[in-house]
Order: structure tokens, then sequence, then C-alpha cells
């Protein structure tokens, strides 16, 4: 930085600084590395590359042309309807998630902690190079979400048929897949039943009859965020202290939100859990 | 023959219009190769020098340059699809139809727009995915991270006006499933958390908005067109601008 605001105060005059740049003198050889003129070293190398990525996108339009199915129409709904295939994780989603959440609050979520990276990551280190050990937690939580989207959006692709059922590439996938019976059962009417707890609400708020069981799952969600914000803050306290007040709360809140989406996958996969958390407004 | 050649070469770069258009020799001379990059808008986005390590295709894969270039080719390939295309449900489908039927190379120009639309969602996200494999996102950075963001939520939302402009019933469900989640917004959706309590309905929400209407429909059809040809292209310009103009400013992190 120091080195960059020198150059430019030498150079104040356009040919200076031209000739500074073009004359490699014992005296300037200051730079760490040696450099090299991007004419015609790194404008060949893009050209090059460019030409590359145009003859590949000429071949594959050529060898398979894009596809035009038929008029639209709000009569036939095509089955499965899928939407294109970076949207596909999105859809894969509304399998456990309400439309509110899985088409809205997750990918806001999403785009909210990719803004965030670089304020919550006081890391000086692994900057400019290729690095696991100097920054592991980054690179599994960001490993981590990444490898979440492209699971789903494989499922999305290649693994959902009609109805959207699971197919695998060797089932015939023009017949229904027969429905299963398993029938999927919120949470609270699971807890309602193991424990013998009451129907009956404790209190009602306008629309909202809250019963013991459903004061229990109430209890249970932010018993996953206290507990996601409370273990490393007192096992962890290196990585507290590096995170600050702030910085900590946002990287929590995101990464447990993030841990909750494949929780939920399997609770609902596992034990045919619907809802964890029902309310007369949403449902989670 | 090598020799003739340079002679021409020798003429032409003596005469007024080839001095008035470059300004300098041809660049075969270290002086002429700083030149060209002071005297070219385009070739200014680069320095003059960079270190060696800059030409390791190992370090950034090419990414952000590729999703520049597919970009251009969106933008050359759209411009010729516009010229046959009229975003009106009862002649859209057609139009589509014809690019594949009676214009020369409209099958083709259609399919390039068609990969490289693909071709530019993988790349942004394979580029955002090196970007922070190499942690470059760090100070001074940061800004140019979010920018980057801002890029890739616009190419998203390009590439899903685009899908619904040929009219097929690929396009209409597609556009279908994501207005039914527009639909459900918290706060400002029809069918969203708390959407119904603060007044909204299918007629004022978040997917009418999108929509222009109820159901994908014409006013649809015209509000993506203008978003996709237009809007969005333009929004993306000026993001592709300020992004590019902080990595000259700021330098490239690491190697290069």
């Amino acid at each position: 930085m120091s080195d960059k605001v020198s150059d430019l105060a030498q150079d104040s005059s356009k040919s200076g600084r031209l000739a500074s740049l073009i004359k490699k003198t014992a005296a300037e050889k200051v730079e760490p590395e040696d450099t090299v003129l991007v004419w015609p070293n790194l404008v060949y190398l893009e050209l090059i590359c460019s030409m590359v990525a145009v003859a590949i996108m000429l071949f594959l339009s050529l060898v398979s042309p894009a596809p035009l199915e038929e008029l639209a129409s709000a009569d036939t709904t095509p089955n499965p309807t899928k939407a294109p295939w970076y949207f596909l994780g999105l859809q894969e989603l509304l399998v456990y998630f309400d439309p509110w959440l899985a088409g809205m609050v997750l990918p806001t979520m999403i785009i909210v902690g990719l803004v965030l990276i670089p304020y919550v990551d006081p890391n000086p280190r692994g900057k400019g190079y290729y690095t696991f050990s100097e920054r592991k937690f980054s690179m599994l939580g960001f490993g981590f979400g990444l490898a979440l989207w492209w699971v789903l959006i494989v499922v999305g692709v290649f693994f959902r048929g009609l109805d959207w059922s699971w197919y695998w590439p060797w089932d015939d996938w023009h017949y229904h897949q027969p429905a299963g019976a398993v029938k999927l059962v919120d949470l609270e009417i699971i807890l309602q039943n193991l424990l013998g707890l009451s129907e009956s609400p404790l209190v009602t708020l306008g629309r909202y009859a809250i019963t013991t069981a459903n004061l229990i799952t109430w209890v249970l969600f932010l018993a996953f965020y206290a507990v996601g914000f409370t273990v490393p803050f007192l096992f962890f306290r290196d990585f507290y202290r590096r995170l600050g007040f702030v910085r900590y709360n946002l990287v929590m809140v995101m990464f447990i939100s993030m841990m909750g989406v494949p929780m939920k996958i399997f609770v609902r996969l596992l034990a045919d859990v619907k809802y964890v958390l029902v309310t007369p407004w949403f449902k989670i | 023959m090598l020799n003739l050649l340079q002679k021409i070469r020798a003429i032409v770069n003596k005469t007024q219009v080839f001095k008035s258009i470059f300004r300098h020799g041809y660049p075969d001379t270290d002086g002429n190769r700083a030149l060209v990059m002071f005297s070219n808008v385009i070739l200014h986005l680069h320095p003059v020098r960079v270190r060696r390590g800059a030409l390791k295709i190992k370090f950034t894969w090419c990414l952000g340059g590729l999703t520049f270039l597919f970009f251009i080719l969106l933008a050359i390939t759209g411009v010729v699809l516009m010229f046959y295309y009229v975003p009106d449900t009862r002649r859209a489908y057609n139009d589509i139809r014809d690019l594949g039927t009676v214009i020369y190379f409209g099958s083709l120009f259609r399919a390039v727009h068609r990969w490289s639309a693909h071709a530019m969602v993988f790349s942004v996200w394979m580029h955002m995915t090196r970007v922070f494999m190499t942690g470059s996102y760090k100070p001074p950075r940061e800004f140019n991270w979010v920018v980057g963001v801002i890029l890739l939520v616009t190419t998203l939302v390009l590439s899903w006006t685009g899908y619904l402009l040929p009219w097929d019933q690929l396009a209409l469900w597609a556009v279908t499933v994501g207005s039914k989640m527009a639909e459900a917004t918290p706060f400002i959706g029809a069918a969203g958390p708390f959407g119904p309590e603060l007044g909204f309905t299918a007629e004022n929400d978040m997917a009418f908005a999108l929509l222009g209407g109820t159901v994908v429909g014409q006013s649809a059809l015209l509000r993506f067109y203008v978003l996709h040809c237009l809007a969005l292209p333009l929004l993306m310009a000026l993001f592709i601008a300020v992004h590019f103009w902080r990595i000259r400013k700021d330098g490239f992190s690491g190697p290069l």
C-alpha cells in the first residue's frame, strides 16, 4: 500500500509514471515479484480463453439447440413442473418447508449471509491464496452451505419425477410412484400423543389457541437457537473474542439457521414430521 | 513476404488516420505496449504491468472474465433475438418457433443465448466460490464482494425473466412456480405470514406487482420482457463497471 502511494507521489506527471512502469532499472526493482507487461502476456491469455469459451458455446449450441415445448396453456399443468436448474434447490426445499420459507425467507437469508461474509470474518490470514488450515471455520461453514445447495439442485434435477416423487435413474419415469403410506404429522401432535398431554388450550390469543404441546415446540425451537448461541460462547471463548459481540451474533444467527435446514429435512425424513412449529400465521 | 507486411505496416502506422485512432505504433515495443493500455478504453481496465503470478490460471480459473464474456455474448445474441420477437402472448410463441424454421441462423442465436445464460449462472457461482476460497473478499475488498452478490442476484433474475419469454409450457409453469413463492412473501404476500392481516390480497400483493395481474398473462410477459431486455441489463452493466473499477483500484489479491 505504501509502495503504491509513494509510487503515485513520485510520478505525478504522466510521462514520468509511464517511464517508471516501462523501464525496469536497478533502482526501481523494489517490487516483491517480477512483473510482466499486460500486453501481450495477459491480453493474449484472455483472448485465448475467450476463444475457447466461445467455441464451446457454439459447439454446445449446434449439438443441443434450445428446446421449445408446446404453446403455454393455463389448462394443462405439466407434471412435474420444474423451474430452471439453478432454482431447483429452492424448489426442492418446498418439499420440506412452506413457500414463504423456501421461496422467500431462506433465499433472502442466503443473500444477506453472503453480503455479511466479508464483514464478519476478521481473520486476516488466507487472503490471496488457497488455504484450509488457516481459516477452518469459514471454509467449513461456507463449504457446508455450498454443498447443501448443490446437493439440493442435483436431487431436483436428476431424482425428481412425476408428482415431485423420488425417481432413481433406472426407474420408469412414465409411471407414478405408488403413494406412500407415510402420513406426515406435526411435531406438537406427536408430543401430545407421546406425553399424553391435553388437547385443550392453555391460553387463547385471538386465533391462536396455545396448547401445552404447542408451548413445548416453541421451547424446543427457541432452545435450538439458544443452545447454538451459548455453546460456542461458553466453550470457544477465543472464537467469541475474535468476533466480538455484534459479529458473533450475526454469524451465529446465520450459521444456526443454515444448520436448521438439514435438521428439518432429517426430522421430516426420519420421523415423518410435517411442521416443527405451528401458529395460525406461519408454520415451520 | 513478412518483410513486405512489415513495410506496409510501417507506412500504415504513419498515416494520419491510423495515428488519429491509435495514437501510437503497433504494440510490439515496450513503450507502445504500455501506451496501448492508456489509449484504449477497454484495455484501460488492465494495469500496464502485472506480477508474473497473474498469468497463473490455477488461481482465478479465468472465471470472472468468463462471466463477463458470457454477458457480452448474451447482449449480442439478445439484441439479434429482439429483432424477431414481440412480447405479445398471441405471437411470442410463434416468433420463437420462427427462429428455428424461417430465420437464418435464428436457431443458432437462440441456442447460444440459452447456453451462455446457463454458463453465466454457473460461472458467476464458481467465480464467487473461488473468491471465497482464496479469501479475496477480505479488506480492502469487502464492498466489491457485495457488488458481486448484487451481480449474482441480477444474473439469476435476468435468467428467470428470460425463461418466460418463449411463452411455451416450460416458460409459463416455471414462472408460475416462482410467482407462487412471491405470493407467499411474509408481510407483503397474500398467502404469506401476516400478509392477509396487513390487508394484502391477490390483487395488491407482491406477486401482483411482479406479474401485473393475478395470473401469468400479457402483463407479466411485457413486464418480464422490459426487465429482461432493458432494466436489468442496464443495472448489470452499471454494477459490472463498479465491480471492475474497484478491482482496478484495489489491485488483485494474492499472487496477481
